[in-house]
This record gives structure tokens, C-alpha cells and sequence, in this order.
């Protein structure tokens, strides 16, 4: 009867040798490839708060750059201007990135999907010109801001690579866990609905209004943070690297991820990591990048790894049909 | 004595349409009350009124003695005001148990923080909503297809699982668009035990149905409406007996 | 004054490349409810075929100057509604019943490719479309200098919306096109080719769009493998703007935000130009959350 599944007990194993492998892969890698993990691994941070917006809630949103701008920012004026340690600013650029996404969500998130992508580009290239065009004489204009300070992490200062290898996959292991919490919770269930059908969702008492305005703004605020950890180990930000295109790398990756957590990160290892793999193509790379994701798209539409369904300890259940079946006996 | 629901006046038209014209009725706590009337009534539109998917253009709408006019449809939900959808609208790529919790989604608590930390509060609410779904599901008789898709269910046991799914938010009144369309024979018989029982605890129920002999079996009440108009209301005897109603309605079928 | 004329000839000859651009998008949303992200790349595409074309079939000299460049952009419009035809076949059509946020990044695949076949063909640096191509004359209008070219395209850009309008709402292809952009399993009952319908869209819009890219190489001289991104962001944004598989709102959209975007940048910000649109954009979906003509449809529930 019951379907055959994957045995729960399997799962711990399994995730710890991930770790092991995660932990140990710096120490077989040279300098190059440890330096592409860790932009992977930012890649995977971002496109993981992305999937909170576009994968379970189902929200349209092609400018998520904007709100790692205003994360990467805040930090760096703070840091530069005031000389606040880069770790501290942490909530204060989740808390920036996240109440600029509720100040402009809150308008428009009732619009058609469609409607709601232009809206997010349009949101991602005003802040690059709002940041081009040097806003209140913060944010250094085109050349954007240089001299922020490394991390430092119990008096550990964290300067080369493989540090940040280990701060930034931390902190993909942290949201994992974090967001696989909030999936299996009233709110991930929610969002589901929502994404399935938010009339529906509606008309059965969920806030549709008030859940999707929550996951975007909770995406964006991780956004943000993952805007000071870029801020922290590039010590110098511009424009140029919170643009459209980041948008639908991001996009992107959550989708050919399918919208699972595991899927996401793999979407991110492809979107970030893949062109890397095929730099001996120098100039072609990004021709067959294009032609990857149509490829991909087309033979796997619902992505890498689509997300199982949530588990229920309905165990209850059986133990009353049993006392049953003993009263009757 | 505050009834339960009633319409004061209530107009609402669609473009030069009048869908529902001047309607006024009572629904007192408790019993079976049955909207009926030909295709094009405007029945649907009288329980999206209610329901807050559409806006009244006049006249007003009390649930217990507070207006529902403006509120969206979740918080009229929370009062106590749960519905099914005539065209079925569950969440079909999900299992059966999570269509039923999200009815309950309304009754529960747990905010952002405590769900990404999982707090040992937020641990009894799901707990205890769980076992409710679970007893929603054993109510209406679906227990066997707890981890099936809802989409994987046959026409009628959709129709359930949307009953058991208004039933979650703990309503006062249900509200019940066309629940024995597309249910063979024995299917309606089930139901017709099953809205008898969905009274039996207390929760007044309101139900659209084409199948007069259904309607006739189980409303204690009926509302009859012709082309936006409310044309009779009283005990099914005395509609069943009203020249307007006959010569509207039920007159057609005979 | 003078200067405001010339800023409202110029709004409108960008306007009308918007609009053309932007009938490209809408009409795909209208039929396959799909934003082509790669439109703004065929329209590229458009600019550069015009430029080898023209040089390389010796155009130069050996008939008028308008008569080549009609020939040009007759043949520019049929290979890259060919492309179109093809991106359809190869990139969207085995997504059809798939969830439209594959088919969303496929066309972002899309768009890739061929942004970077492009600049792999042609190679990264701008190119500058042929003099001899361009018509050069100046017309003197109520005292001012128009360059006629400037007019040609409001000119040429204006007819074929007409053409294309009447071709909708007249003939009985343009019924099957509306029919099947309402409801594609009715249509299909009705007896209309769907399949074909779709392919037919996708020749029609990218070939308004290559027209429209090559018009820009004639305009302003110089295109570069990237031209595509920005116009076709600003012509989606039209089509938006205008209501998204409305096909009057489309052209009412690209003209508006040209004329938005040039009398804003001559008498508000040039820094911020690129950002206006987009501002004017959100204000008005904030107030019509369907665009200026989309229609307001209410969910049947």
C-alpha cells in the first residue's frame, strides 16, 4: 500500500558524509578551484534565499540583485565610513535588504506573475543607477567602495580563500538547516498553497497577502546578509556586480534546481560553477552556457531535484486503529 | 436573538448584469439551509459575497451581528465562515493531509521565527493540528488516502477532502458550493449522512444543489432565487407548494 | 521650443522602435502566456543581418539607396522570422505543458546563446552600418533640421503597426491568432491549427523586431552585440506598460515610453534615464495593476 521511500534513518548518514566531503574538499583543491567554490557556495547562499521567494512561494522575481546590493552596501558604508567589524553588520544588512524589499513589495505583491518579473527588473536596475549615480554621496558611484575590513571570527581574521570557504559553506549548512525547519512548518506549508493555487489558499484562511509579503521579505533580508559576506571578502564592491544578469543567474539556478534545497545548491554549482568548467572554451563558454539551459530545461522541466513531499508523524494513528483492533478482539 | 448570517438588501452586479439583486435573508444557528434556484440565479455569487470573494455594491452582509463587507476572504474565514468551491479547488500536487492542515492554518499560531526554529510550541501546534487533520479525514472517511496526492483522488472524494478541509478552520457555518455534482448514486448518499453529521456538531450548514431530491431529503430551509432575485424562503414543504416557486423552478422539471 | 520638437521626433522614432519590439513580446504572451526573453537577441540579430547583407551583397551604389535598403529589410525579416520559427521549434514547443518558469529560463538560455553567437560571428566590439546605406539628408521642417531618417522610421514603424493591426482584427488568420491567445483548447475544437498559429506568431514578431533592429543601425549608426538587452528591456517594459498581450497597448507603450524617456532625459535627468521608465512603470501598475489597456479580468472562481 504505503509507497516505498527512502528510509528516514538513511538521511543523517548521508548528510554527514556530505559534510566530511565538504570539509576535507579544500584541502585537495588548488587556489583557483577553492576560489570558485566560494563563489559557488555565495551563489548557492543567494540562490537558496532566492528559492524562498520564487521556489515556495512562487513569487516572480527577476531582481533579486538588488536586495544583495543593498546588503553589500550597507556593509561597506558602515564598515569604511564607521569601522564597525563586517560580521556585526550582518543583521544590519539583512534588516536594510529586508525592509527595502517591504517597502517595495508591499504594492505590488498582489500583481500577475508576469507583471511582478518586470517589476523586479525594473527594481534591480534602479538601484545599480541609483548606485552609479552615487546616492547621498554613499556609494562611491561607479567605482563603488574599497578598503572594507576582513571578518574576523574569534580573533581569527579571515583573509584567504579557504577561510572563506568554510565561513560561506557554514553559512550555506546553517540556511539549509534553517529553511528545511521553516518548509516543514506551518509557514512552508502555507507558501505551498499559496504556490499551488493562492485563491484556494485564500479561501481556506491563509493570509495570502501577508505570507507572500513574508517571503520576500524574508529572502531578501538573507539576501542582504549574504551581501555582507560578498562585501567582506571582495573588500571592494561596484555596480557592476549587482546587475540584471545576476538576477537571472540566480533565477536561473532555482529553477534548473527544481526548488528543493539540494536542487538549488546543484543549480548553483551548474549556473556558477559550470561556465569554470568550461573556461578552456574561452569565448564559447557562455554560447554553450545558453544552449545548457535550454538543454536542461527541455529534457528535465521540473528541474534537477523537485521537492519531495513534507513527512507527518502520523505514527498515532496506528497505535489507536491497534487499540482498536484489541477492544474489538 | 443575533442571527447567524443574514443579508440585508445585498446587490451586486457585473457589468450591466445584475447578478443578485436586493436579496435579504436570515440564517438562525444551526439546521440546513439550501440555496437553489435555475442556472444563472445567482447563487454562487450570493455565497462569494459571503465568502469575500466578491464585494457587495449594496446592502450588508452580518455574520454574528459584525459586518463582512470589506474584509478579505481569510478573515472571514477566521470568524467562522468556511467554504467549498463549486469548480473543486484543492492543492492537487499536494498530499491529502496537507489540503486538510491548510484549513487549520488559520487556527494555528506559529510565526516566522518559531517555524525555522522549530520551538517546542510550535512543536505542540503541529503536533496537535496533525491529529486534528487526522480526525477531519476520519470524519469525512478518507483516512486511507492520507499520503496520496490530493489531485490522485476520484471527483467525489475531492469533494470530501473540501469538506474536510473547511471543517479544519473550526467554522461556525460552511458554506457548501454544489457538493454532490459529479458523485454517482452511493457517493450522495454518503454525503447526505455526511452534512446531517456535519450539523450534528453543530455547524450550521448552507449548500447550493441542482439534485432536488438531495435538497428536498436534507434542507430544512430553503432560499430560492430567480435571476438575482430572492422569489421564496421557508421550510421545503411550504416553498415546494409556492406557486413562484413552482412556476420558476421546479415546475421546469416536471 | 525648436528643441522640444526635435526631443519629440526623436521620442517618437525611439517610441516606434519600442513599439515594434515590444508587438514581438506581447504577441508570444498573447498566444503561449511566455515572456521571450531572447526576442531583444533576434532583434540584434535583425541589425547585424541588415549590416552584412547590405555589404555583402555589393548593394552599395547599384540601385537607390531606398530601394536596396526595402530589399534589405525584407530579407532581414524573413530570416529572423525563420530564427524565430526555429527558437519556437527547438527551445519552447517541448515545454508547452511544462511549468512556465522552465520555459521562462529556457528563453533566458536562449537569449544567451544567441547574445554570445553574436559576438562569436561578429565579434565584441560595436560595428558602424555602411554610410551608403544611410540616407544622410537633412529635411529643414518649420526651420529646423530634421534628419530624415528619424522620419522614415516613425514613418515606417507606424505602418506596419497598422498593417499588423488590420491583419488582427480583420482577417480571418487574425481571428485564429486572437482565438487561440483566449483559449487554446476551444480554439483547437474550433478547428484551428494551433501549432501553426504559434509558429506564425513567431515569425511575425521577430521579424517586426529584426526590422526594427536594422532601423536602429540605419538611426544612429552603430549597433554592438549587446543592443539587445537594453532595447528589449525597455520593449518588454512597453508591452507591460500597455498591457501585456494587448496589441494596440503594445504600440501605445513603446511610443509613450519613448517619449518619456527622451523629453525626460532633455529636460529632467540624463543620469537617471534608464531608471525613469522603469519608475513610470511601477507607478502605473501600482494604479492599474493590468497595464494601460490590459483588460481587468475577474478570476472565475
Amino acid at each position: 500500500m504505503k509507497r516505498v521511500r527512502f528510509p528516514e534513518g538513511a538521511k543523517i548518514p548521508a548528510v554527514a558524509v556530505l559534510i566530511m566531503i565538504a570539509a576535507l574538499l579544500p584541502q585537495v583543491l588548488n587556489q583557483y578551484w577553492i576560489a570558485v567554490c566560494v563563489s559557488v557556495g555565495l551563489g548557492a547562499l543567494l540562490s537558496l534565499s532566492l528559492n524562498v521567494i520564487l521556489g515556495q512561494a512562487g513569487i516572480f522575481n527577476m531582481g533579486h540583485a538588488a536586495f544583495y546590493a543593498v546588503g553589500a552596501y550597507v556593509t561597506a558604508v558602515l564598515n569604511t565610513r564607521l569601522q564597525i567589524p563586517v560580521l556585526w553588520l550582518l543583521p544590519a544588512a539583512g534588516a536594510a535588504a529586508g525592509l527595502c524589499a517591504l517597502l517595495v513589495a508591499r504594492p505590488i505583491i498582489h500583481l500577475r506573475g508576469d507583471y511582478l518579473l518586470i517589476v523586479t527588473i525594473g527594481i534591480v536596475e534602479i538601484v545599480r543607477i541609483a548606485l552609479i549615480n552615487d546616492v547621498g554621496g554613499l556609494t562611491g558611484g561607479a567605482n563603488g567602495i574599497f578598503g572594507i575590513a576582513r571578518p574576523e571570527i574569534f580573533g581569527v581574521r579571515i583573509r584567504r580563500d579557504i577561510q572563506f570557504y568554510y565561513l560561506i559553506w557554514g553559512a550555506v549548512g546553517l540556511t539549509v538547516l534553517l529553511f528545511s525547519r521553516l518548509n516543514r512548518s506551518r509557514v512552508g506549508r502555507a507558501l505551498s498553497c499559496i504556490k499551488e493555487d493562492d485563491i484556494a489558499a485564500e479561501g481556506c484562511g491563509i493570509d495570502v497577502a501577508r505570507c507572500k509579503l513574508l517571503a520576500f521579505v524574508l529572502g531578501a533580508s538573507w539576501a542582504g546578509m549574504a551581501g555582507t559576506l560578498f562585501a567582506a571578502r571582495m573588500t571592494i564592491i561596484s555596480p557592476g556586480s549587482f546587475t540584471f544578469w545576476d538576477s537571472v543567474l540566480l533565477f536561473a539556478a532555482v529553477i534548473l534546481g527544481g526548488g528543493s534545497q539540494a536542487g538549488v545548491i546543484l543549480g548553483a554549482f551548474l549556473v556558477f560553477g559550470l561556465p569554470e568548467i568550461f573556461r578552456d572554451f574561452a569565448s564559447a563558454r557562455m554560447l554553450i552556457f545558453g544552449l545548457a539551459l535550454m538543454v536542461m530545461m527541455v529534457i528535465r522541466p521540473q528541474g534537477i531535484l523537485p521537492p519531495g513531499s513534507r513527512r507527518y508523524d502520523t505514527g498515532f494513528l496506528s497505535r489507536r486503529e491497534r487499540a482498536a483492533g484489541d477492544g474489538r478482539t | 436573538m443575533i442571527p447567524l448570517l443574514s443579508l440585508e438588501n445585498v446587490t451586486k452586479s457585473f457589468g450591466g448584469l445584475i447578478a443578485v439583486n436586493d436579496v435579504s435573508f436570515r440564517v438562525e444557528e444551526g439546521g440546513i439551509v439550501g440555496i437553489i434556484g435555475p442556472n444563472g440565479a445567482g447563487k454562487t455569487t450570493v455565497f462569494n459575497l459571503v465568502t469575500g470573494n466578491y464585494a457587495p455594491d449594496n446592502g450588508d452582509i452580518l455574520f454574528r451581528g459584525t459586518s463582512l463587507v470589506g474584509r478579505k476572504p481569510h478573515e472571514i474565514v477566521s470568524l467562522g465562515v468556511a467554504r467549498t468551491f463549486q469548480s473543486i479547488r484543492l492543492f492537487p500536487s499536494l498530499p491529502v493531509l496537507e489540503n486538510v492542515l491548510a484549513g487549520r492554518h488559520c487556527r494555528m499560531n506559529a510565526g516566522l521565527i518559531a517555524s525555522m526554529f522549530h520551538s517546542p510550541a510550535q512543536r505542540r501546534e503541529e503536533r496537535a493540528a496533525v491529529e486534528r487533520a487526522v480526525r477531519e479525514l476520519e470524519f469525512v472517511g478518507l483516512t486511507d488516502f492520507l499520503e496520496d496526492r490530493a489531485g490522485n483522488l476520484s471527483y467525489g472524494n475531492r469533494r470530501l477532502l473540501e469538506i474536510a478541509r473547511a471543517l479544519a478552520s473550526d467554522p461556525a457555518l460552511i458554506i457548501l458550493d454544489e457538493p454532490a455534482g459529479s458523485m454517482n448514486q452511493p457517493e450522495t448518499a454518503v454525503l447526505v449522512r455526511l452534512v446531517r453529521a456535519v450539523r450534528d456538531r453543530g455547524i450550521t450548514v448552507m449548500l447550493i444543489e441542482h439534485d432536488m431530491g438531495l435538497v428536498m431529503q436534507v434542507c430544512e430551509k430553503l432560499i430560492v432565487l430567480e435571476y438575482g432575485v430572492k422569489i421564496a424562503d421557508g421550510p421545503p414543504d411550504a416553498v415546494r407548494s409556492d406557486p413562484r416557486v413552482i412556476e420558476a423552478y421546479l415546475g421546469q422539471d416536471d | 521650443m525648436d528643441q522640444f520638437f526635435q526631443q519629440l521626433i526623436n521620442g517618437l522614432a525611439v517610441g516606434g522602435i519600442y513599439a515594434l519590439v515590444a508587438l514581438g513580446y506581447t504577441m508570444v504572451y498573447g498566444v503561449l502566456k511566455l515572456i521571450n526573453f531572447a526576442h531583444g537577441d533576434l532583434f540584434t540579430i535583425g541589425a547585424y543581418l541588415g549590416m552584412t547583407l547590405f555589404v555583402g551583397m555589393g548593394l552599395a551604389g547599384k540601385a537607390p539607396v531606398l530601394v536596396s535598403v526595402l530589399l534589405v529589410a525584407l530579407m532581414v525579416m524573413g530570416l529572423v522570422a525563420l530564427l524565430g520559427r526555429l527558437l519556437e521549434r527547438a527551445a519552447y514547443r517541448p515545454l508547452r505543458k511544462a511549468g512556465r518558469l522552465s520555459a521562462v529560463v529556457s528563453a533566458l538560455g536562449a537569449s544567451i546563446f544567441f547574445q554570445n553567437a553574436v559576438m562569436l560571428i561578429w565579434g565584441g566590439k560595436y560595428e558602424v552600418y555602411p554610410e551608403t546605406m544611410r540616407p544622410s539628408v537633412i529635411l529643414s521642417l518649420f526651420g529646423m533640421g530634421v534628419p530624415l531618417i528619424r522620419l522614415i522610421i516613425i514613418g515606417v514603424s507606424v505602418l506596419l503597426m497598422l498593417a499588423l493591426y488590420w491583419f488582427i482584427d480583420r482577417t480571418r488568420t487574425g481571428t485564429a491568432i486572437r482565438a487561440v491567445a483566449i483559449d487554446q483548447s476551444a480554439a483547437r475544437l474550433m478547428g484551428i491549427n494551433v501549432d501553426r498559429i504559434i509558429s506564425l506568431v513567431f515569425c511575425i514578431g521577430p521579424g517586426l523586431g529584426g526590422v526594427a533592429g536594422m532601423m536602429v543601425g540605419l538611426s544612429y549608426g552603430q549597433i554592438d552585440f549587446n543592443m539587445g538587452f537594453s532595447y528589449g528591456l525597455k520593449a518588454f517594459t512597453a508591452a507591460v506598460l500597455g498591457g501585456i498581450g494587448n496589441i494596440p497597448g503594445a504600440m501605445l507603450g513603446g511610443l509613450l515610453l519613448g517619449l518619456i524617456e527622451t523629453l525626460g532625459a532633455a529636460y529632467l535627468t540624463i543620469a537617471w534615464k534608464d531608471a525613469l521608465s522603469f519608475l513610470v512603470l511601477i507607478l502605473i501598475l501600482i494604479i492599474r495593476p493590468t497595464g494601460i489597456l490590459g483588460e481587468r479580468t475577474a478570476e472565475k472562481l
